[in-house]
């Protein structure tokens, strides 16, 4: 049972120099989280890659329409969900015609999505008022 | 993107100097590796000892020079993954794809 609390939010400008820092933090939660029994190690390599590929994608998107944007990042633990919701003011997409890689034929894009959907047990993005926002969830 | 290059054995072994390969230097080692199969470097070794993250653009770039390097009948291999670092390998089956070694030492019994 993980039964901390905690919550961070964290807004970048849309740069990809700051994705170490984006990616230590989940590395560290992972790393100081109380009672958690799972591979922590593994744990904390795949809260930085999600994190990474995640804002990546939001940098990208926001990049193409509004370059001085910014891009916020939440991360929220509580009763053993782990919540990652990372907004970003691009166009946005269309999460479930993103397709699988072709592993026969493997391309040089088109695998972050496929690491947070294989890595994590739930992510949907869906586009708000203001904002889209691609929400991340891990159970602990 | 801190890297050395080094002719040894007959390959050019790229020794990675960085910690992290994600879309902030990915660009860099990508153009670094097109760069070196133009000038007709084209047995390249990528050495990953220090590298203990990489993300799906680090894969890219590496994927891109193995498909540019074969293009021109070379061969891109890698040698020296951290465990979590093959692991990102295995996981998109592109273990299949990359010669991986342990070492330096088996890379060059293999390819050189």
């Amino acid at each position: 049972m993980c039964n901390e609390v905690i919550q961070v939010d964290v807004i970048i400008p849309t740069q990809t120099k700051y994705l170490d820092l984006i990616g230590s933090i989940g590395e560290h939660i992972a790393k100081d989280l109380d009672d958690f029994s799972g591979d922590r190690e593994a744990l904390a390599y795949h809260l930085n890659l999600v994190l990474t590929e995640a804002t990546t994608n939001a940098i990208k998107h926001a990049t193409l329409t509004t370059p001085k944007d910014t891009v916020r990042i939440t991360i929220h633990i509580q009763d053993n969900e782990l919540n990652i919701k990372v907004y970003d003011h691009g166009q946005g997409f269309d999460l479930e015609t993103v397709p699988l890689p072709d592993f026969d034929q493997p391309k040089e894009s088109g695998m972050g999505l496929y690491f947070i959907r294989t890595l994590m047990d739930s992510v949907s993005y869906t586009k708000q008022a203001d904002c889209n926002v691609l929400e991340i969830i891990k159970y602990l | 993107m801190k890297l050395n290059l080094e002719k040894m054995n007959g390959c050019s072994v790229i020794f990675i100097q960085e910690e992290r390969i994600d879309a902030h230097n990915s660009g860099e080692l990508k153009e670094y590796i097109l760069h070196m199969i133009e000038q007709g470097e084209v047995n390249i070794i990528v050495q990953l000892e220090c590298v203990r993250f990489i993300d799906s653009s680090g894969l890219g770039a590496l994927l891109s020079g193995y498909k540019h390097a074969a293009a021109k009948s070379g061969k891109l291999s890698l040698a020296c993954c951290k465990p979590q670092v093959l692991s990102m390998f295995e996981l998109t089956r592109l273990n299949r794809v990359f010669e991986i070694y342990a070492d330096l030492s088996e890379a060059f019994e293999n390819e050189a």
